[in-house]
């Protein structure tokens, strides 16, 4: 007979609470599972009565919402549900758990969950990336990026740990725009909304398809940030994930009945079993 | 001094692992480099994410950042893909708190854990534009000054480095601070030359520029003799004695990225008395210090609460033996339900009273596996070994284990012991055979798994088996051979027998640091301009590209590993002293040979070691008597506002 845990089952969630958190500066190259680690001892030195999974070995109850920001990529808009097992203030659970993560991962935003909403998942289907481009003339990024656009199909090859594998960098792109930095000089600023499809689309691809439809090879690597995640509307422009929740009134059955687009693969990276 | 950071940030998105070199982990430090007299670079010689767990070093780095006249930051080995990327971008080894180049302070410290360690050290020297020779370095340069265990015998490196420290550091790390705040606030009298002078004359550091080693015609040493007055003959190893006065880590480093160990750890005790002959931290760490039951709940509550690990491992060489050990982990246990923090404790006392422990800290938890050490294969062996487990014992205890719902237990042994015959190692065999026999039965089902993980033995300095012949890779090798077959001959009991082990030829190098003198320098710095990088690794370490280097620089391996040293040869390490007596290290190692067996002095009398009259001290042994009270554990910042 295999053992059993002794005593009651864990308690049951209480609250849910979604959050919007950044990557910044040199901790943008913690991996995703560097931050899952960071978050949860966060989550124990701040004291936030996490509900947990029953059984022998039970996780707290956190999942990771929208695609992971690469390692080595910022971002200013990473997602990510918890459940608690007893209802905290989540204006206090922002201030002490942000103090309680390491500078560089900071806690940006925390709404609670209402009964009846919808997933989070079904409201991020893109992302948007700002990426300065130092040694770049912003006319050269412009004429690179014409001619990508211009292109149907761009295939890129990427190392991955199971091999090498192609794809497709120029269907996911939605939209794109080049600029100068400000105040310096030969930095381009390129700007990017692209579609969140499997497999992922990453800016490290965008480069790798520039440098192969027009050469363009900057001299150091490009530094990309995540800007948002959302929903794309009808003008190419990302809706705020975490707007219904924030917005008290909204009746749950409207929030949860819209309309959703089809053949788009949402990816849901990393989240922890639920059971 | 300025960061490297910006240099090195546009590299970091080409290497593996990049969250290595930024720092920032929590509880780390970067303190005002103008602000203070002394700055420490402390290293350990091998990957970020064995080092950084490193209790000695994270003890050290607190200690010295408390002081206001001095600061610490770390440093690691990079890997080869970031070594290649510092060269062709001309920027020098760096500490990962402030970024600042190794060559800029004033002590680099390594602690070596192992000696696979010595050819990390030279990258790092000379990434950080340290000459390798302690000789060609100048004022600019900082103090190279070596710690760890394999410093109780620094001799093979002895070029390299400046000073060693031997035995525990806490308090040495401030006295070398204090000594060199001195002398620089005096304008730096002297030079190099002075203020290793001043530390040698100190007692507690070796300096082995100040020490000269004769030989015989025959290559043996023939004395090892100062070379200035005033600096001693011997050199003697360091002792904190009260472990309850120095709570260290306070606050344990927490790493962003993945480390070897994923918990915290509190040492529970330092010493051991049980008198393994092979090991050597048992005879170096002597005498047995134990930290109270009390001081052990303190900083397992203040280090769960500064770094918010879910697990917390109470180390020692046998954890066990804490004389308190029971009312511990009871104590923890209670304290920590329903927190789902789990504690550890390295089980390797092949005993019942270790089975219960081990219930008592998983309680709630998943039984998966238990760790037994019995190290010999025969009764016989482990008489030589001295220890002393006999075969019904052993059975006893896995049946308990495997009867209470641990359905895995890792058996660990050595090969290539003293008197060692294939015999003893193939009774290893039907000992695992026997283990599933009777881990079926208790366990009442077949899924029951063992697992026989052995390596080669290395006789090292301050054991009794430092005389010893160490055996040649090709018959540990052979033997190994002999109890895989052994153990699968058995066909339903061997599908259930796991079997790990490590080949005989990086042992054989790690033989010829470990018991090397000074002529071994040359093989490593050979083998390290050959391209040697991280010998502990076994993807990186290449057995051929030692024995080349060894034979273009003339050295014999065989004459320091495999051969047998006499009573009365001078041995390399001969002027340092761990406290151990060395006429009884040869009455024990006499009686190894003739399998007569040492009690543990902690339950019977003293059997003249040597170290407590040579420190004037005594084990430092409980029981307090304190209990672990239950303490509240949830905080009330977070309680629910209405």
């Amino acid at each position: 007979m295999a053992r059993q845990p002794e005593g009651p089952p864990p308690p049951p969630v209480a609250q849910r609470v979604r959050m919007r958190y950044a990557k910044r500066g040199r901790l943008r190259f913690t991996s995703h599972r560097d931050f899952t680690r960071a978050f949860e001892r966060a989550l124990r030195r701040a004291g936030v009565p996490m509900a947990y999974s029953a059984g022998f070995t039970p996780h707290p109850k956190i999942s990771y919402v929208g695609s992971v920001a690469p390692t080595g990529v910022a971002s200013e808009a990473e997602y990510l549900e918890v459940g608690l097992a007893s209802v905290v203030d989540v204006d206090r659970l922002r201030a002490v758990l942000d103090v309680s993560l390491p500078d560089g991962l900071d806690l940006l935003e925390c709404v609670e969950v209402r009964a009846g909403s919808d997933a989070l998942a079904d409201r991020i289907d893109a992302s948007a990336w700002r990426i300065e481009l130092p040694g770049v003339a912003p006319a050269d990024l412009a004429a690179a990026l014409d001619t990508f656009l211009a292109t149907e199909r761009v295939e890129v090859e990427r190392l991955t740990k199971a091999g090498r594998k192609q794809l497709d960098a120029r269907a996911a792109v939605v939209g794109a725009s080049a600029s100068a930095a400000p105040g310096q000089d030969g930095c381009a600023i390129l700007e990017l909304v692209v579609r969140q499809v499997t497999p992922a689309v990453r800016p490290d691809d965008v480069f790798a398809a520039l440098r192969a439809v027009a050469g363009l090879v900057p001299a150091v690597p490009p530094r990309a940030i995540r800007l948002a995640q959302g929903r794309l509307d009808g003008g190419g422009r990302l809706t705020d994930p975490l707007a219904p929740d924030r917005a008290a009134d909204i009746p749950a059955t409207e929030a949860a009945g819209g309309p959703r687009p089809e053949g788009q693969a949402v990816p849901s990276v990393g989240s922890t079993p639920s059971g | 001094m300025e960061s490297v950071f910006p240099l090195l940030e546009p590299l970091l998105p080409r290497v593996q692992k990049p969250i290595q070199y930024v720092g920032g982990e929590l509880n780390s430090t970067v303190k005002d480099w103008d602000a203070v007299t002394v700055r420490w670079a402390l290293m350990y010689p091998d990957a970020y994410e064995v080092g950084l767990p490193n209790q000695g070093v994270m003890i050290l780095y607190e200690l010295l950042n408390e002081r206001p006249d001095a600061l610490a930051e770390r440093t690691y080995a990079v890997w080869p893909d970031l070594e290649a990327l510092l060269r062709e971008h001309g920027i020098p080894q760096f500490t990962v708190d402030g970024h600042r180049p190794v060559g800029a302070f004033d002590v680099l410290g390594v602690s070596f854990a192992t000696e696979l360690g010595y050819t990390n050290m030279l990258t790092a020297l000379d990434l950080a534009g340290i000459p390798l020779s302690a000789a060609d370095r100048g004022p600019q340069h900082p103090l190279v000054i070596a710690g760890g265990h394999a410093a109780f015998n620094p001799e093979p490196i002895a070029e390299f480095i400046d000073a060693a420290v031997l035995g525990d550091g806490e308090e040495a790390a401030g006295e070398i601070t204090s000594l060199i705040a001195e002398w620089k606030d005096a304008g730096s009298p002297g030079g190099r030359e002075e203020i290793l002078y001043r530390l040698a004359r100190s007692g507690g550091v070796y300096v082995p520029r100040f020490y000269d080693v004769d030989y015989l015609p025959d290559g043996r040493i023939q004395r090892v003799v100062p070379n200035r007055t005033g600096v001693p003959h011997r050199v003697h190893k360091r002792t904190v004695m009260d472990l309850d006065g120095w709570p260290y880590p306070k606050q344990p480093l927490v790493p962003l990225a993945e480390s070897v160990h994923e918990r915290m750890s509190v040492e529970i005790f330092r010493g051991c008395t049980r008198g393994c002959r092979f090991c050597q931290a048992g005879m170096i760490t002597r005498p047995v210090r134990e930290r109270s039951i009390t001081g052990i709940g303190e900083m397992v509550q203040r280090g769960l609460d500064s770094t918010g690990f879910e697990e917390v491992g109470l180390l020692s060489l046998s954890s066990a033996d804490h004389s308190e050990i029971a009312d511990i982990t009871r104590g923890l246990a209670d304290r920590y339900e329903g927190t789902n923090t789990s504690l550890s404790l390295p089980s390797t006392r092949v005993d019942a009273f270790n089975v219960d422990l081990a219930n008592e800290l998983s309680r709630n938890g998943r039984r998966s596996g238990l760790t037994f050490a019995p190290e010999g294969g025969s009764e016989r062996l482990r008489r030589v070994i001295n220890k002393m487990v006999s075969r019904e014992d052993l059975i006893r205890t896995v049946s308990t284990a495997y009867a209470s719902g641990w359905r895995q237990v890792k058996l660990y042994f050595m090969c290539g012991l003293p008197t060692e015959t294939d015999e003893d190692v193939l009774e290893i065999a039907s000992m695992a055979h026997e283990v599933i026999r009777a881990g079926r039965a208790a366990a009442g089902t077949r899924d029951v798994r063992c697992t026989v993980s052995i390596g080669a033995f290395v006789p090292k300095p301050h054991t009794p088996f430092q005389w010893a012949a160490q055996a040649a890779p090709d018959v540990v090798d052979a033997r190994l051979r002999k109890l895989r077959d052994a153990i699968q001959a058995e066909r339903s009991l061997g599908r259930a027998i796991g079997f790990r082990y490590h080949d005989g030829q990086p042992s054989l190098v790690e033989g010829l640091l470990s018991r090397g003198d000074r002529r071994v320098a040359a093989v490593i710095r050979r083998v390290w301009a050959d391209g040697a990088r991280f010998d502990g690794w076994s993807e990186h370490f290449s057995y051929s590209r030692w024995m080349d280097a060894a034979a273009a620089v003339g050295v014999d391996v065989g004459w320091y590993t495999t051969r047998e040293r006499g009573e009365n040869e001078v041995l390399p390490w001969d002027h340092l002293d761990s406290g151990l007596d060395k006429e009884w290290l040869w009455a024990d190692w006499q009686d190894a040979l003739s399998e007569e067996e040492q009690d543990d002095c902690r339950w019977t009398p003293c059997f003249d070691c040597g170290v407590c009259p040579g420190m004037g001290t005594e084990i430092q042994v409980g029981p307090t008597g304190q209990t672990l009270l239950p303490m509240p554990t949830v905080r009330p910042a977070l309680a629910s506002s209405g």
